[in-house]
């Protein structure tokens, strides 16, 4: 399955450009055809569809687990709403927020990832960032903790987050469905952008640090430098996130930040398929939509239900849904085509989901 | 002379707390390398398991043994449906686990509801000089203590302890003594969630018990069984001590949240210059 895991590292084959066109012509249109409910639904997916990018590139193609990037998330939200709200000017926030979440990024994954700690021990630190840092913000009700003139307001969040202005003219604001344009937009950047990261020397080389670290070290890659790369990108997508995020709901709180919003993407892009680029986008949508669902159902506690998916599918589909669909139409197609030209079929190509036990 | 007295029991009991927090996953983790991200909510069930039993009207020191039990027995169930399935997979286990936590604290919200529960034990109060010392906090350190001992004796010098370690070290040889390993595996995960459990009761009169609690412990947990090293009851110790130090230290001159910021700070430059952790120079040991 070329089109979605793009495992060989080749440049994106035209069938792929034009099934995104279609997606994202799909996309623009939709809000001329449903309510603003869904749009407004629809636009907090492609959000967390970028945050689960953000992690499952790290993840399936980088092999560095990291439940920081809530963390990340977090922060760009609330330097979005602190820079926005002192400044007054929310382009400069956007950049400064995606600047921060980098800068965050570099600064603990320097201390990982150049202390040479094992994959298992990224994961946990990284956990651990994210539990302290919510904690550390829920610490900040009192008036005090005063960043120019807004006050962090601890548990509470932040609850006037400014909207979105046009660059080249701040007196005029985007409302919702301008929103949903430009996480769309977001989205569709973040997608094509780590499709084609991947066809790069830089990308190459990350699979390959990913598959054996020790053989691409001996053969004079500094896989520190790439790695940290790596992490430092994935920080400002997930910032980019939290931006967007804090934009969608004019509020931003230490929940974003919280084990749940860490847990929450990890499922999705287990569910989609870590070792692909549209699977986390597949996977948070569905998800997103079984637990709105299963909210509005009353069927009781939804993390009953989501530790059971991630239990069920790290036992039964490690790889997630989209590879394996792909490998069910992969078999059936080679048994009909089987049938019919035995001669010509070259053989099974193994397609491996690039997913190393560290 | 009071004051270095009271510094000196700050850092005695954040140094207990850490231990009680840690010592199960230090067999979980540091001895049979499964990673359970479910640690914390096995802490939050131990506390939930004494709350039942006190309410039943038991003896607190009973019900927390008993709480250590049904942990324990819960330990066993997991590794029997889930963990075994997993030895050798440690990020599946990792990812396995964390489905678990989920739905352990879902089942608790659902059968107990979010709000906060609380054990109640009270024992007085000592007083030296100005301040006041709860007696049941200097209990929790003779506890922490005592269990870590136990603990480290167990492992260190009985039959039972070297059979642990050597089918730890060497699954297969040890299966060729003779050893059942398969079940020396199921017991060691019990022991070690039966000790979290208790842990989890002992810490329960001291907050008050949530089914998300188990978040925060789940942090410390780890940084300290990973800061700890290649041994892990000595590393756990030492560990301790270290974290302990600076928790009790800027705790009491600072608030709480900025103490453990500051664990967290130093386990990561900790780890910077030490990344096998502070016994992993040491070479093994337990």
């Amino acid at each position: 399955m070329r089109l979605i895991s793009a495992e060989d590292c080749e440049a994106p084959v035209p069938l792929w450009w034009a099934l995104v066109a279609v997606a994202a012509v799909i996309g623009f249109a939709l809000p001329s055809f449903v309510g603003l409910d869904v749009v407004m639904s629809t636009s907090i997916i492609f959000v967390y569809a970028i945050l689960t990018l953000s992690m499952s590139y790290l993840w399936g193609y980088c092999g560095m687990l990291s439940f920081g990037q809530t963390a990340m998330y977090g922060v760009g939200g609330y330097a979005y709403a602190v820079i926005a709200l002192n400044s007054g000017n929310t382009t400069i926030a956007v950049f400064a927020a995606v600047f921060l979440g980098c800068l965050f990024a570099l600064v603990i994954g320097y201390f990982m990832i150049y202390g040479r700690i094992s994959k298992i021990y990224f994961t946990v630190i990284t956990l651990v960032i994210t539990v302290v840092l919510e904690k550390a913000v829920r610490a900040t009700s009192d008036e005090r903790f005063t960043i120019g003139s807004v006050p962090l307001r601890g548990q509470n969040g932040i609850s006037n987050v400014p909207d979105l202005q046009f660059p080249w003219d701040p007196s005029q604001t985007l409302f919702l469905d301008g929103v949903y344009y430009v996480a769309l937009a977001a989205l569709l950047a973040v997608f094509i952008g780590l499709r084609l990261l991947l066809t790069t020397h830089f990308g190459r080389v990350l699979m390959g640090i990913r598959d054996n670290e020790r053989r691409s070290e001996l053969l004079g890659y500094d896989t520190r430098k790439y790695q940290l790369g790596a992490f430092v990108l994935c920080g400002g997508i997930a910032a980019l996130a939290g931006v967007l995020y804090g934009v969608w709901g004019n509020f931003v709180a230490p929940e974003m930040m919280n084990l749940n919003s860490a847990a929450n993407i990890v499922i999705y892009a287990i569910v989609g398929g870590r070792s692909t680029l549209a699977g986390p986008i597949a996977g948070t949508a569905i998800i997103q939509y079984l637990t709105s669902w299963l909210g509005t159902a009353g069927v009781g506690q939804v993390t009953v239900i989501l530790g059971t998916v991630l239990i069920v599918f790290v036992m039964l589909f490690p790889r997630g849904i989209l590879p394996t669909l792909g490998d069910v139409i992969a078999q059936v197609w080679r048994f009909a085509l089987a049938g019919r030209d035995r001669a010509k079929l070259p053989g099974a190509r193994k397609t491996s989901d690039g997913w190393r036990n560290a | 002379m009071v004051g270095s007295v009271i510094v000196l029991y700050q850092i005695l009991f954040a140094v207990s707390l850490f231990i009680l927090i840690s010592l199960g996953l230090a067999i979980i983790f540091g001895m049979m390398r499964v990673i359970n991200l479910a640690q914390g909510e096995f802490i939050m069930l131990g506390a939930y398991a004494c709350l039942i039993f006190t309410r039943l009207e038991i003896n607190f020191w009973l019900a927390a043994l008993l709480s250590g039990l049904v942990v324990g027995l819960f330990g066993i169930i997991v590794e029997r449906c889930l963990i075994r399935f997993l030895y050798g997979r440690i990020m599946d286990t990792l990812l396995a686990t964390w489905g678990l936590s989920l739905l352990m604290i879902g089942l608790v919200t659902t059968i107990f509801g979010p709000q906060e529960a609380g054990v109640e034990v009270s024992l007085g109060k000592l007083d030296v000089g100005e301040f006041s010392v709860s007696i049941y906090n200097l209990v929790l350190i003779a506890a922490a203590m005592g269990l870590l001992a136990l603990t480290y004796a167990l492992w260190r010098y009985t039959k039972v302890g070297l059979v642990v370690r050597g089918t730890m070290q060497n699954p297969d040889m040890a299966a060729a003594l003779g050893v059942n390993t398969d079940r020396c595996y199921m017991l060691t995960f019990g022991f070690g969630s039966a000790i979290t459990g208790l842990g989890g009761a002992l810490i329960a009169p001291l907050v008050g018990n949530q089914p998300t609690m188990g978040a925060f412990y789940v942090a410390k947990a780890f940084i300290t069984v990973i800061s700890g090293g290649a041994a892990p009851l000595t590393g756990t110790l030492l560990a301790s001590g270290v974290f302990g130090s600076v928790d009790g230290v800027i705790s009491y001159a600072s608030t709480q949240v900025v103490g453990e910021i500051s664990v967290l700070l130093v386990a990561i430059v900790l780890l910077r210059l030490l990344p096998t952790g502070i016994t992993g120079r040491l070479g093994g040991g337990v």
